[in-house]
């Protein structure tokens, strides 16, 4: 019997030490649109997330003066309602506890979640949100992956000011915090390049039909593009534009056009750019971590998908994270967040630099857009980088088709 | 001028797809008096029927009669499943059945597709007319609206059957008294209802990429539909669809896009307040006086 108790004993101790080595796990704690119109892009950064976290406990863990840390992701489907992220997570913070968050994935699921993570104090990664309002609200722990959406246009305004400086613009955008902070700065873009808005309408971001908007451009007399929203609206839109041949000379588009997916649309989607955060074929040098062609090679390898700027900007979340961590010695939230002010740096994903003006804290002011097209080589499309030209890896054809 | 014009008629032929959308639900609910929630799951349903027919190489327009076969079969085996036992119960009950069954459909369908865009590339010559296009998809779409219409109306008019399905919608126990068998009667026009909801859904996926969420929107358009023709009155659906189609039509070029939803579903109210028969049954009803 005392044999027993002893080896009781024994299990005990031996279970009590695999707790213990749950110390050495760091808990990531985020909502993905499992389910929900954001669905698609948000799965994307989901993977980005995921490879990286199998990076890091492939190699051990990160690294945290004498101590290692394996990551451990506490995921909820927040389908894509602003609601469940404020219910998600404070869960995710109370319950399961989280050292640190990632964002979930749109402008306004962000700024849901922004109201709960700086209330507990929690460091939140912020990606796939650029509406740059809700760094404007005095967040000190809130630190944003991506370029703020007021560069979402710039690249195509400057494009089309130098091939027709007459250019007459139809400005139309979904009716989402992002689509609309995109076209303020749009509208102002356009103004100092002397460019002519002729349209300016947002539509409903559930939008199915375009027709009566496509009538209305070709009413208004536009010659170029200038809009969208997220990848439902913005694919629909373009297949309507291709189908009811609007006579425009360029179209650009937020957000769709980015995604592999939109490949499938066939005709209809050659000649439509997108600026885009990240492009697998951008030659940044990273200080640490992966080279993007490394990123996007292996991305392919693990996915069966190419690597879009929703899964490199999930990727480099984690990253950026990790060198904090690393160069803080600490998983404090305090001197992390202190070496993250610090940041100054360059990833695949290209320059990384966090504002600390006290009313902007945490906006991202180092990261480029770059503008992509969709074009055709042996009836097969690609998405190339076509503008600034500097980093252009193919010309810009113009007009659009 | 010109721009309000093909707007106009640009709506109207939408708007005739939203009429076909709404006779399967009108169908349902004047011969059963149950409310189809899972209307907006059968518009999916027939939009990835035609996805994946024109995927195996079949035309289009050839595969809108193997997806309202199939939409029909579904139907009637729907019927049994989950309508039936909730006939002569309070309207809650069926509503509460159909919705169950939606939410299973859209459940299932996020888990196998996603929420990705799916996209039926069909190509038809359309007309242009200065700087302005009528799609080819678009014409074809209200045409093929139209033969479907002209064929429901004999068949509930002209066969047997049609008016077994007329005799049950007007009084199930007189009809039962005559020697129609109304449950069967019930199931044939509950898989009719389907079967034109999943051939709507056909027709719309060929004018717009669509997810497995799409249904949402176009259950919505029916309900406003319904509502305009009469509840229970299919030659009214189709009507209330061209005259919603119409309304858009006239309503966009004047005002942002983001406004016409809100205008719609204000008309709604208006007409279940003023006109419960909805706009097409009220005159209906004021001629036969």
């Amino acid at each position: 019997m005392r044999k027993l108790w002893l080896a009781a004993a024994a299990a005990l101790y031996l279970c009590a030490g695999s707790a213990f080595a749950a110390d050495d796990t760091l808990t990531i704690g985020f909502t993905v649109s499992q389910t929900g119109s954001l669905n698609l892009d948000s799965i994307a950064q989901l993977h980005g997330f995921e490879m990286w976290r199998d990076d890091v406990n492939g190699a051990g863990g990160i690294k945290a003066a004498d101590k290692r840390y394996k990551i451990a992701f506490v995921s909820y489907d927040d389908q894509s309602q602003g609601g469940r992220v404020q219910q998600l997570y404070t869960r995710l913070i109370t319950e399961d506890k989280a050292q640190f968050l990632f964002s979930p994935y749109s402008s306004g699921l962000v700024a849901t979640a922004t109201v709960i993570s700086e209330q507990y104090g929690k460091l939140m990664m912020s990606v796939g949100a650029a509406e740059p309002k809700t760094y404007q609200l005095g967040n000190k722990y809130l630190f944003q992956v991506y370029t703020p959406a007021d560069h979402y246009l710039a690249s195509a305004i400057e494009l089309v000011k130098s091939k027709n400086p007459g250019a007459k613009i139809a400005l139309v955008y979904s009716d989402d915090p992002f689509s609309k902070a995109v076209a303020i700065s749009a509208r102002e873009q356009a103004k100092q390049g002397g460019l002519q808005i002729v349209l300016d309408e947002s539509y409903p971001p559930n939008q199915t039909d375009f027709s009566a908007i496509i009538n209305k451009i070709v009413s208004s007399g536009a010659d170029t593009l200038l809009g969208g929203g997220h990848y439902p609206d913005g694919a629909t839109l373009a297949r309507q534009l291709y189908d009811q041949k609007a006579n425009l000379k360029w179209v650009t588009l937020l957000v769709a056009p980015d995604s592999p997916q939109f490949a499938s649309l066939g005709g209809a989607a050659e000649g439509v750019s997108v600026g885009s955060q990240w492009a697998p074929q951008v030659t940044y040098k990273p200080d640490f971590g992966p080279t993007p062609a490394d990123f996007a090679k292996r991305f392919q390898a693990k996915y069966n998908i190419a690597a879009g700027y929703h899964a490199a900007g999930g990727y480099a979340a984690g990253l950026l994270l990790q060198r904090a961590i690393e160069q803080a010695g600490s998983i404090d939230p305090e001197k992390v967040a202190a070496e993250l002010n610090k940041m100054n740096v360059t990833t695949m994903f290209g320059a990384t630099r966090f504002s600390t003006d006290p009313k902007s804290h945490g906006l991202q002011v180092a990261h480029q857009m770059v503008l992509l097209q969709w074009q055709s080589s042996n009836g097969h499309l690609e998405n190339r980088v076509v503008w600034p030209l500097a980093a252009a890896t193919a010309p810009v054809k113009f007009p659009y088709r | 001028m010109l721009g309000i014009l093909v707007s106009i008629v640009d709506g109207v032929l939408v708007g005739s797809v939203y009429g076909l959308a709404a006779m399967g639900l009108t169908l349902i609910w004047g011969v059963m008096d149950v409310i189809n929630l899972s209307h907006g799951a059968m518009i999916v349903a027939g939009m990835f029927g035609l996805f994946y027919l024109v995927t195996l190489g079949l035309p289009a327009y050839a595969a809108l009669i193997p997806v309202l076969a199939a939409g029909f079969a579904v139907g009637v085996g729907l019927y049994w499943m989950s309508v039936h036992r909730m006939i002569g119960r309070p309207p809650l009950m069926s509503l509460l059945a159909t919705f169950a069954v939606n939410m299973v459909l859209i459940g299932l369908g996020t888990a196998l597709w996603g929420t990705v865009l799916f996209n039926v590339p069909v190509s038809l010559p359309g007309v242009a007319w200065k700087g302005y296009t009528f799609t080819g998809t678009h014409i074809m779409a209200a045409v093929a609206t139209s033969v479907i219409a002209g064929l429901l109306y004999l068949f509930l008019y002209r066969t047997r059957l049609g008016k077994a399905i007329r005799a049950v919608a007007g009084n199930r126990e007189a009809a039962e008294l005559n020697g129609i068998p109304t449950t069967q009667v019930l199931a044939l026009a509950f898989g009719l209802g389907i079967a034109l909801a999943c051939i709507s859904g056909a027709l719309i996926a060929t004018l717009f990429p669509f997810t497995v969420l799409s249904g949402t929107a176009y259950q919505l358009k029916s309900f406003v539909v319904t509502v305009l023709g009469g509840l229970g009155n299919p030659a009214g659906a189709l009507l209330g669809g061209i005259a919603l189609g119409l309304l858009e039509g006239l309503l966009t070029p004047f005002m942002p896009v983001s406004w016409t939803t809100v205008i719609e579903f204000g008309v709604f109210v208006i007409v279940l307040i003023a006109f419960p028969r909805g706009l097409f049954g009220f005159l209906r009803h004021a001629r036969s006086r």
